[in-house]
């Protein structure tokens, strides 16, 4: 199996206060990695890393073909290459936010059909074909005129997985895809992660779902304080976890 | 020479309150004529005395106990902060403060109310605006807090004859009249021509001046010698004045093939004529001595047109004073005195010369007296007031109201563009650029509204290379849009910084780039969000646009002016173009409103909101 992404010597911190203190990981083609830890422990912050909406200090991350280094380039002094590559790695990394953050203004559709159009400058009309596909794949298919703030909040987080699918990505990020739900809506989210574990897609999730993880996961990271304590399958680490850090973090999850 | 800062204080306020026109100000401005009018000096200020005792012994002791009443833990506070008070004078409890307050406050009002009475008595007031320039009335250019004129010099004239201290009291000339009625003064002197309609308003004296009107041209203009030659031409001259009447006859027969712009003062006309605004400026003929003449780019051209009087302006119930300014006139052109005074400032001429010529004759005087003192009831019927204010109607709906409408669209339209710009920038554009948008926003809402368009209309057409010369209605368009630009900015900017971090974040990691995500994603929601505010700027831009009259524009309010000049209908004409205004910015508000319903994000809230069309309005997401 081929590495679709190597993380190498990532570090970054906000002022003096560490974030990330070098974390190196390696994500195989169709795998789905799990990175569980405690709260503040820099999940999200690693997560971000990998499509640049956050930048780290120094360290690289390859996802692809694309390579990106930020040689000290910050928010503020972002030069014209860099931001060039961002956008061309962030269009194959989709990515799924915890709030969803759909669109509010555009309908169902309408959001999953704007960014190939806009991005990609693909025909709307096979765009349209292509996002009602996915959007009855994710169980909306009589959900696709509505607004986001007429659906469920599993609906709206479905809605946002396929909006991401429709820029047709290598690799889905989920940063915490189901903490904002209701916990009777959170099975809907999970099962459709698990179909596209099914059909071969490349996921790397943030999530504090400990039985999910067991379950589906191919690989677990466990972050503390910014440090990759422990990688394993999840059979090791639910099971006989070596690092003390990670036992204490299970036993109050499990 | 009167000097302006004889004035009493607090009348200078009070017309300052009238021209900011607030309603609550003006009815105790009104309420204080009143009151001096009907009292001796003495019995005022004992009456205020009363009032202000009364108010600083109300403000103690019944005001606190309320309060104390009210809000139990006040008096808790009070009763630490009386012991405290003693070291801590003038206390440091709120209590104390407002009872300190409130004391101060009467003191200082009754001691302004008593002030203004108190001088009132024995001057002779005149009401005349300063504004209206050389010769009549202008502030001295070598000592601008003293007002100069020959009016001045003929009122201090008059004032010895009457063994009174003249003193000028400054009014808008548009309001001179309506000042008069109301008692701010007892004469109005302000080269305020003679004419039917305003007889039937005030008596006049016998006239004190007469004069023509004079045409300039560029001194490069050769075939234009009398009005027949202003056919298709474009003329500038002074608003409500016999030229603007003369001119108005000229369009007539020339079948509207005329275009007349009126000024608001003297020498804008003349600096249009000598930058190519306008082809010819007619006007009475002392203000082209003054302001024409002196330029060598400009000339006079053919004679003296037309004929006009001068009078002195007396309330109708004032016969006494009026047969008192008569006489003393007389005495003044028979003295030589008159004629003395137009001799300095210039301004003798043959017309003149013949009116006194005739007053002096005897037989004559005693005509025009019995001629300026039989008094000419104006009472109308409310069935000729119904008719007369049906008259107005087709000046107001299709003249005036037109060109606000379209002022205000266009201005509106240009403010929202740029205003949107101006927060995109401010908000992402790198530091040097959004620094410029922020102080362009500080700018251009931090002056106010009237010097910038005077400064695009007047201004720009003096800049080096010809200058920039904006058509009346573009120059009023750009005024409007670019100063409400930068409340729209702020607006945008509101709108834009009140969508959630992550809506940027989701369109970027689609691939985006940050003009396409504010594009399609941010400044759309921004939109929706910022409905309320800027329909709130149309309404008062849309209000405001009767301030493009001062260059030179016929909108609503600039008719509302004429017609009310005319008729010396302030209220009904008033109230009329009031309602004009509010109804027509009725259909725009409920167009927002229904725009906000219809791009509500939050669709549930669309069908409660279309539900209530008719109603209040939408409720908040």
């Amino acid at each position: 199996m081929t590495n679709l992404i190597s993380v190498n010597n990532l570090q970054k911190s906000y002022g003096e206060a560490s974030a990330l203190r070098g974390i190196s990981f390696d994500v195989s083609v169709s795998e789905l990695t799990v990175i569980i830890g405690p709260s503040g422990c820099g999940k999200s912050t690693l997560l971000r890393c990998l499509n640049g909406l956050e930048l780290f200090d120094s360290g690289s991350v390859r996802i692809g073909e694309h390579e990106l280094k930020m040689n000290g380039a910050s928010h503020h002094h972002l030069p014209a290459h860099l931001n060039a590559q961002l956008r061309h790695l962030r269009e194959d990394v989709g990515m799924v936010f915890q709030s969803f953050n759909l669109f509010p203004h555009l309908t169902v559709l309408e959001n999953a059909v704007l960014a190939p159009t806009v991005v990609k400058k693909l025909d709307r009309k096979e765009v349209e074909e292509r996002a009602r596909t996915l959007l009855a794949k994710v169980g909306l298919k009589d959900r696709m005129d509505y607004y986001p703030s007429q659906l469920s909040g599993g609906q709206q987080q479905r809605a946002a997985i396929a909006r991401a699918l429709a820029m047709s990505p290598k690799v889905m990020l989920y940063d915490e895809p189901t903490s904002a739900l209701d916990p009777s809506l959170v099975g809907e989210v999970l099962s459709i992660m698990r179909q596209l574990d099914d059909e071969g897609m490349t996921q790397v999730v943030v999530t504090h779902e400990m039985k999910f993880a067991r379950d589906v996961a191919d690989k677990v990271l466990v972050l503390s304080e910014g440090e990759l304590i422990e990688t394993d399958s999840p059979d090791v680490i639910f099971t006989s976890p070596r690092d003390e850090q990670t036992r204490e973090f299970l036993r109050r999850y499990l | 020479m009167t000097r302006q800062r004889d004035w009493p204080q607090s009348h200078r306020d009070t017309e300052r309150f009238e021209k900011a026109g607030s309603s609550l100000r003006q009815f105790a401005a009104l309420a204080a004529f009143e009151f001096s009018r009907g009292f001796s000096t003495h019995g005022k200020l004992g009456f205020l005395f009363l009032v202000a005792s009364a108010t600083i012994e109300f403000s103690r002791r019944y005001a606190t106990r309320n309060l104390f009443l009210r809000y139990p833990a006040l008096k808790r506070r009070a009763k630490v902060s009386r012991r405290s008070a003693a070291k801590n004078w003038p206390g440091n409890s709120t209590l104390e403060r407002l009872k300190t307050a409130f004391t101060f406050a009467a003191l200082c009002l009754c001691a302004s109310v008593a002030f203004s009475f108190s001088t009132q008595a024995q001057d002779l007031r005149w009401g005349g605006d300063a504004e209206g320039g050389a010769p009549y009335l202008l502030p001295d250019p070598k000592n601008p807090r003293q007002t100069i004129g020959f009016e001045i010099d003929l009122m201090n004239a008059l004032g010895k004859q009457f063994k009174r201290k003249s003193v000028f009291v400054q009014n808008q000339w548009d309001g001179l009249i309506p000042g008069l009625q109301r008692g701010s003064y007892e004469l109005a002197v302000n080269g305020i021509e003679i004419t039917d309609d305003r007889k039937q308003q005030v008596n006049f004296s016998i006239p004190y001046y007469v004069c023509g009107e004079q045409l300039s041209v560029r001194a490069s203009e050769n075939s234009i010698n009398s009005i027949a030659d202003l056919k298709g031409k474009i003329v500038g001259t002074l608003k409500f004045s016999l030229a603007h009447r003369l001119l108005e006859e000229a369009k007539k027969e020339f079948d509207g093939a005329l275009e007349i712009r009126s000024y608001e003062n003297q020498n804008n006309p003349y600096d249009d004529l000598t930058n190519g605004r306008l082809q010819a400026v007619l006007m009475d003929w002392p203000i082209a001595v003054y302001y024409s003449k002196p330029n060598p780019k400009l000339k006079f051209t053919g004679s003296i047109i037309g004929e006009m009087q001068y009078g002195i302006a007396v309330r109708k119930d004032d016969s006494e004073l009026l047969k008192q300014v008569n006489e003393a006139l007389l005495a003044l052109v028979k003295s030589g005195e008159l004629k003395a005074i137009y001799e300095k400032w210039g301004i003798w001429n043959d017309e003149t010369d013949k009116l006194f010529a005739k007053l002096s004759q005897p037989e004559q005087k005693s005509d025009a007296l019995a001629e300026f003192t039989q008094t000419v009831s104006a009472k109308l019927t409310w069935r000729e007031r119904l008719k007369r204010y049906w008259g107005y109607l087709p000046a107001l709906l299709f003249v005036g109201a037109p060109m606000t409408l379209l002022i205000s669209v266009l201005g509106m339209a240009l403010a929202i563009a740029f205003g949107l710009a101006l927060a995109l920038v401010n908000l992402y554009a790198p530091k040097p650029f959004s620094w410029l948008a922020r102080a362009y926003v500080e700018v251009f809402r931090g002056t106010p509204l009237l010097i910038q368009l005077y400064l695009i209309f007047y201004g720009l057409p003096g800049l080096p290379f010809g200058g920039i010369r904006l058509s009346p209605i573009v120059a009023g368009v750009v005024g409007l849009g670019l100063n409400y630009a930068a409340y729209e900015a702020e607006n945008y900017r509101a709108g834009i910084q009140a969508i959630p971090r992550g809506q940027m974040e989701a369109a970027l990691s689609l691939g985006m780039t940050r003009w396409q995500s504010l594009r399609h994603v941010i400044v759309p929601q921004a939109m929706r969000l910022v409905i309320p505010p800027v329909t709130n700027d149309f309404i008062a831009l849309f209000k405001d646009s009767s301030i493009v009259s001062v260059i030179t524009m016929v909108e609503l309010t600039k008719v509302y002016g004429q017609l009310a000049a005319t008729y010396y209908d302030y209220i009904g004409a008033g109230i009329l173009t009031a309602a004009i205004y509010f109804l027509m910015g009725l259909p725009f508000v409920r167009l927002a409103r229904w725009a906000e319903a219809r791009l509500a994000t939050d669709k549930r809230v669309v069908s409660s909101a279309k539900k209530r069309w008719l109603g209040v309005g939408a409720k908040p997401a």
